[in-house]
């Protein structure tokens, strides 16, 4: 697992970010996410608040957005609820960073079925590019941290960049996807290999063959 | 009520009980560390786990699990022997094998269980974790590797103290307890997860490899910090004591303590009374106990001899010189040393009616000038269960936090004859209404109102008192019951310019007054009494002497002596009764038994443990008003109200880290 760490509250933190409120779009957002809970239930927002909170921070700083202690201070703040829980929400969920991270923050799975189709190669492939685990690559482009499983399995090996999953992955796809981006264009999301749609079977079915096409009733065949 | 059947045995439990309280019931033991009677159920420590017919085959965690009706449980087979062991492996895992320097040891439940649950080696040959120390302010020592995350101490901070400060920050196995930013735990209850922590994370700061447990001796006493009157383990060590912790009382304490009465005991050895004293030139020089009573017995007091009481003294004391007072002809006594001059009359108006306990089933509550949290921060731990289940509570004077939604209505006193509407529906809709007078609104004079008002609200319905006033001296309700109050209060005393003045461990009173007077201090602290008196007589503290304390509630409850009193000092009653020698006096009884049996013979009450009965109301006079605004609670410094606490290295360090913090930056700076 990631190791995670909330960033030092330090004066200059407190600074550059001590003053950090919603933008009039956020604040119509937060409100709405605010309105899903009855009344006196506000701090169940807590999550897409975050959420929020890290865009506009990402937004702020051109990169995906991190949770400086500030921020989560306004956010406990906004949802009148004491700060720890606000922290112990930020700091359960991967999803919320909590250091500074790169333009884009590359997610790569290296749990089993990932390691097995080949992640280690993608490690290695974005090590190559001078990423390194949990470090803010001196471009400012690009942040590296491995997860666990995000459900892709079946087009792994797999990585998370930002809001996109890109999958089916070998080193060659991976470089271009990440040369995409640098460029500033947005590569196809989704799976990389080419004539497979989402995660069907790759080389078309193996089974259920008389499915493909119409519905078939297997009974008869048991 | 469902029956169900725990190893063989039949038993019918009541509603909503867990299958832990079933097997508890049963009288199996079930081993826990994150179950906890008093905090909601987390369920994450899997160490109660017990077989369950019907149900999935494997174990269930018994404390989440709702017992139904023609339960199976077992709590004896190997798959239940095997679970535990498992948990306990687990658990052990990364727990340090640190208990020779673990302040725990010996009464720590990790300790216990896995010598009864767990298996006898480990099969873990990796790296353990390690965990940062955790800074939790100057009560709370952790060690932070040890934690086995039960969320016991949060919870507590959420649900019982009602400040969230403690969380559980990161997930999986680098979940790590903290307060925010790793700020001192800020709330009067704070140290009460020490004793909740069934591991050595959090250990007590100030006792910090002190003393082992077993070498500890156990006295049964009671808290004197304040006038709830907790009920408490003294536990000393040769002639020192070492730590106080809660006993369980469900009537008065239930399981907790507040931090002043469990920490202020350091202060039981400093600045201690252990000479006669006498103020020569000025000054006060080192006498001998017969130049001292010489030195009063030549003031030829005769009639003229007043004693105030102070705030922690027991009623033996309070007796005893009442006694010698009643044999040189003088009743001018009183214990209420700031001046208040409330009516005493019918002590049911000057009481904690509803008890501590009863409280807890009032539905509107209005506070007249009390900051509950400092006076008494166990009655607001009740006041929270009240709001929780959907009580009112309005409070009367200036703005503190309650931990729980309150309407403040302000600090005019005059209110409370022109009540708000909504405060006046909000009671009338209610079957147990309450209020609840503090020391401010007593001071002001508004206890005749508070009446009044009471009488108005129709807080006294049948089987119903809802009437309360709260004090915050140990001492105050087993002073009124001897009589220690006069009509026009401290007032009185100072008009009658008695010759001699004895101060029983009086320090917050005035001195001035008394300039003329000889005064003569009995009491174990060099504090402010100490201070002003021309002679110090030194006496034993609350640790030091058998005696009775009567709570705010009429709760009459003995504590006994721990350990012996330093140097020259002696029980407070034999310098009385020495002193009525001296004086040529006779006070009737020549040994403790014979003096209680004298004082449980004037006042009957004090001789049996429980609630005395106080009778009933006094009729309100429907035109007591109060005038005036309550600017301030008396109590300025929570960990500083008493001599004890002020000679307190930790209460004073509470004090200057937790109320003053803002004060010591700017010092820095």
């Amino acid at each position: 697992m990631a190791d995670r760490h909330l960033a030092p509250d330090t004066p200059e933190l407190r600074e550059r970010w001590g003053n950090f409120a919603f933008t009039d779009a956020n604040k119509a957002k937060a409100d709405w996410h605010i309105a899903k809970y009855p009344e006196g239930r506000q701090k169940s927002a807590v999550m897409p608040l975050l959420d929020l909170a890290q865009r506009q921070v990402g937004e702020e700083t051109d990169t995906q957005g991190w949770l400086p202690l500030p921020v989560m201070e306004y956010v406990a703040d906004y949802l009148d609820m004491p700060v720890i829980r606000v922290v112990e929400v930020a700091t359960f969920y991967f999803m919320y960073n909590l250091v500074p991270v790169g333009k884009f923050h590359v997610q790569v799975c290296g749990t089993t079925p990932c390691m097995l189709r080949g992640s280690d190669d993608i490690f290695s492939a974005c090590k190559k590019r001078g990423m390194e685990k949990g470090k803010v690559s001196e471009d400012g482009l690009w942040t590296l941290t491995e997860v666990e499983c995000m459900g892709n399995c079946s087009t792994a090996p797999m990585v998370q960049i930002n809001d996109g999953n890109y999958e089916d992955l070998t080193v060659e796809r991976l470089d271009a996807v990440l040369d995409a981006l640098a460029a500033g264009e947005q590569p196809k999301e989704g799976t990389q290999e080419p004539g497979r749609r989402t995660s069907e079977p790759s080389g078309g079915p193996s089974t259920l063959k008389e499915m493909v096409t119409e519905n078939h009733d297997y009974r008869g065949d048991w | 009520m469902p029956k169900v059947t725990v190893d063989g045995q039949e038993i019918e439990v009541p509603d909503g009980a867990t299958v832990l309280q079933a097997c508890e019931l049963a009288g199996k033991e079930i081993p826990r560390f994150c179950y906890h009677e008093r905090l909601s159920i987390a369920g994450n420590c899997r160490m109660c786990l017990v077989e369950v017919k019907p149900g999935p085959p494997k174990p269930q965690a018994s404390c989440a699990l709702p017992a139904t009706d023609g339960q199976e449980i077992r709590t004896d087979t190997q798959m239940v022997k095997t679970a535990r062991e498992g948990v306990m492996e687990f658990l052990l895992i990364n727990h340090p094998l640190d208990c020779p320097i673990c302040d725990q040891g010996g009464e720590c439940d990790l300790q216990d269980q896995a010598v009864a649950y767990g298996r006898g080696g480990s099969r873990y040959d990796m790296n353990k974790r390690a965990v940062t120390e955790k800074y939790m302010g100057p009560l709370i020592k952790t060690v932070m590797t040890r934690c086995i995350h039960c969320t016991r101490c949060v919870r507590f901070s959420e649900e019982i103290a009602g400040v969230d400060e403690i969380g559980a920050l990161y997930r999986g196995e680098d979940m790590q307890i903290t307060t925010y930013l790793e700020q001192a735990a800020e709330h009067e209850l704070s140290a009460n997860v020490i004793d909740l922590c069934p591991v050595g994370a959090l250990t007590s700061r100030p006792y910090a490899f002190e003393a082992r447990p077993w070498e500890l001796k156990k006295t049964l006493s009671i808290d004197v910090s304040d006038a709830v009157g907790a009920n408490i383990t003294l536990h000393s060590k040769g002639r020192e004591v070492m730590r106080a912790t809660p006993r369980i009382n469900d009537d008065v304490n239930e399981e907790w303590l507040s931090d002043k009465g469990r920490y202020m005991v350091d202060g039981l050895t400093k600045r201690r009374l252990d000479k006669v004293f006498l103020r020569k030139k000025g000054g006060l020089k080192p006498a001998t106990w017969e130049e001292a009573f010489k030195a009063i017995a030549t003031a030829k007091p005769g009639k003229s001899i007043a004693a105030v009481a102070g705030d922690m003294v027991d009623c033996e004391t309070m007796f005893a010189a009442k006694a010698l007072l009643k044999a040189s002809g003088s009743s001018l006594l009183e214990g209420r040393q700031t001046g208040m001059d409330y009516d005493v009359s019918n002590l049911a108006a000057v009481n904690f009616n509803t008890t501590f306990a009863g409280i807890e089933n009032a539905d509107a509550i209005l506070i007249v000038g009390s900051n509950i949290r400092w006076e008494a921060p166990l009655v607001n731990v009740r006041l929270r269960k009240v709001v929780k289940r959907g009580a009112k509570v309005y409070i009367l004077g200036p703005s503190w936090d309650p931990t729980y939604p309150a309407t403040f209505l302000g600090e005019d006193l005059s209110v409370l004859s022109k009540l708000p509407k909504d405060l006046i529906d909000a009671f009338k809709a209610t079957e147990r209404p309450a209020i609840i007078m503090g020391g401010a609104a007593l001071a002001k004079g508004a206890l005749g109102a508070g009446l009044a008002a009471a009488d108005k609200l129709k807080v006294v319905k049948d089987g119903w008192n809802g009437f309360n006033v709260l004090h915050f001296s140990a001492a105050r309700m087993g002073g009124l019951m001897l009589g220690y109050a006069q009509k026009g209060g401290m007032a009185d005393i100072a008009a009658a310019k008695p010759k001699v003045l004895l101060a029983l461990g009086a320090d917050e009173m005035d001195f001035e007054p008394f300039a003329d007077s000889l005064k003569v201090y009995i009491g174990h602290h060099g504090d402010k009494g100490a201070h002003a008196a021309d002679i110090v007589l030194p006496a034993a503290s609350f640790a030091e002497k058998d005696g009775t304390y009567v709570n705010t509630e009429g709760r009459v409850q003995f504590a006994e002596k721990a350990v012996f009193a330093p140097g020259d000092a002696r029980e407070d009653w034999t310098i009385l009764r020495a002193l009525a020698d001296a004086l040529g006096v006779s006070v009737g009884f020549d040994s403790f038994a014979e003096l209680q049996a004298a004082m449980i013979a004037e006042v009957p009450a004090l001789g049996e443990e429980g609630l005395a009965d106080l009778g009933a109301l006094p009729k309100a006079d429907s035109k007591a008003k109060a005038e005036g605004a309550i600017s301030a609670y008396p109590i300025k410094d929570f960990y500083l109200t008493n001599p004890i606490a002020r000679a307190s290295a930790v209460m004073q360090q509470c004090s200057a880290e937790l109320l003053h913090s803002d004060e010591l930056k700017e010092a820095a700076e």
